[in-house]
């Protein structure tokens, strides 16, 4: 009898993307915490985990609350100066900071920083994890089709703001 | 743009490349192994025998894969056997590779290991416990090895424990032989046995 595949291959095979979507949310400074928070926490949960599950929205449920978890954590604590010049706006869940340091698309990085909450978590989940808005609705709250709107909001947003993806109208429904 | 042309650029502009996702892994190892989640950890190692996956739990060294019986496959069962918890982790593994390295060497002669038996259980774990009695260059008779476990008759049952030891080599199920000579089967094919013993031999 065959059942869960060794956790290892679950970290080999969604590792990457769950990766992205934590950089893709709190930006690069957290990330790595998310990340390792949520595989952690997977890893945990893991044996429990029912058969047949859907692995991947199963990762970025758990990713998207120690992303919660990890910008709260931020908030508390003291930021360096340089990084807060009027010191009233924290890394908080709407300001994950500045992209830095990510060479190509760094723009594109800073206009997803830049999106409101919902909207680059929408984003995230349904371009970059491939996500059905079914699901995001299930991760984010709200309706599947709030979901969707959240998504192409944000979408509408990054063609304003970053002059690269704004060459053609569009398409973008993916999946469901 | 395309959304598919969308979800690439998105890609693009939050990457993940692999030496990142090898620092977050090792991050994770030790986490998981603070946390007594790691319930198996496994590495392979490079030997005159081919490729060997080893794998250990908190009790000790566990299994010893052949690259013929598909390292993925063992992996597999042990998932099912023990726990899904496994995690490709080199350090936990550093004792058991060294031991190996010096015994391919001819430096080792006996295993100093803490070894988990659960994979072997009943008369097969008693033949098993028997093995390491064999000394290093030395051979011994299926009927003899029955005979250390208590059943000289069990000729048939000793060969199916050696043809199913969960930790060869550090087990050493490779000095067994028939007693008219012939080498036998073994899990890691006859050229294997055939290379171990002629190592034992010259050492």
């Amino acid at each position: 009898m065959t059942g869960k595949q060794p956790f290892e291959a679950v970290v080999a095979r969604h590792g990457a993307t769950v990766l992205r979507v934590c950089r893709a949310v709190l930006g690069p400074a957290d990330a790595d915490d998310a990340w390792s928070e949520t595989f952690l926490s997977a890893m945990r949960a893991y044996p429990d985990l029912p058969e047949g599950a859907n692995i991947e929205a199963w990762l970025v449920t758990i990713a998207h609350r120690k992303a919660i978890d990890v910008t709260r954590a931020a908030a508390r604590r003291p930021l360096p100066l340089a990084q807060t010049p009027d010191g009233a706006t924290g890394a908080g869940a709407d300001n994950p900071g500045q992209a830095v340091g990510l060479g190509i698309g760094s723009d594109l990085a800073d206009a997803v920083a830049k999106l409101p909450a919902k909207q680059r978590q929408a984003v995230a989940y349904h371009y970059l994890a491939g996500l059905p808005y079914a699901d995001i609705a299930a991760i984010i709250g709200g309706s599947a089709d709030a979901a969707r709107r959240a998504a192409a909001d944000g979408i509408a947003a990054l063609r304003r703001a970053f002059p690269g993806a704004t060459k053609e109208p569009t398409h973008e429904r993916r999946g469901q | 743009m395309t959304a598919d042309e969308l979800a690439s650029e998105l890609a693009q502009a939050f990457p993940s490349d692999s030496n990142d996702l090898a620092r977050l892994h090792a991050r994770l190892t030790s986490a998981a192994q603070r946390d007594g989640i790691l319930d198996v950890a496994y590495r392979t190692v490079d030997s005159p025998v081919g490729p060997l996956l080893l794998a250990t739990t908190e009790a000790g060294l566990v299994r010893i894969g052949y690259a013929s019986e598909d390292h993925d496959a063992v992996l597999q069962s042990l998932a099912d056997r023990i726990s899904p918890r496994v995690l490709n982790a080199p350090s936990r593994l550093e004792a058991p590779a060294r031991e190996l390295g010096e015994y391919f060497t001819g430096r080792r002669r006996s295993f100093d290991l803490p070894l988990d038996w659960r994979l072997a259980a009943g008369f097969r774990r008693a033949v098993l416990s028997h093995l390491p009695e064999i000394g290093y260059g030395q051979t011994a008779s299926y009927a003899a090895v029955a005979g250390l476990a208590g059943n000289p008759r069990a000729i048939r049952a000793a060969a199916s424990a050696c043809a199913t030891n969960p930790l060869p080599i550090v087990v050493p199920c490779h000095r067994v032989i028939y007693s008219d000579g012939r080498i036998g089967n073994y899990l890691g094919g006859p050229e294997a046995k055939r290379t171990l013993l002629s190592l034992e031999a010259a050492a």
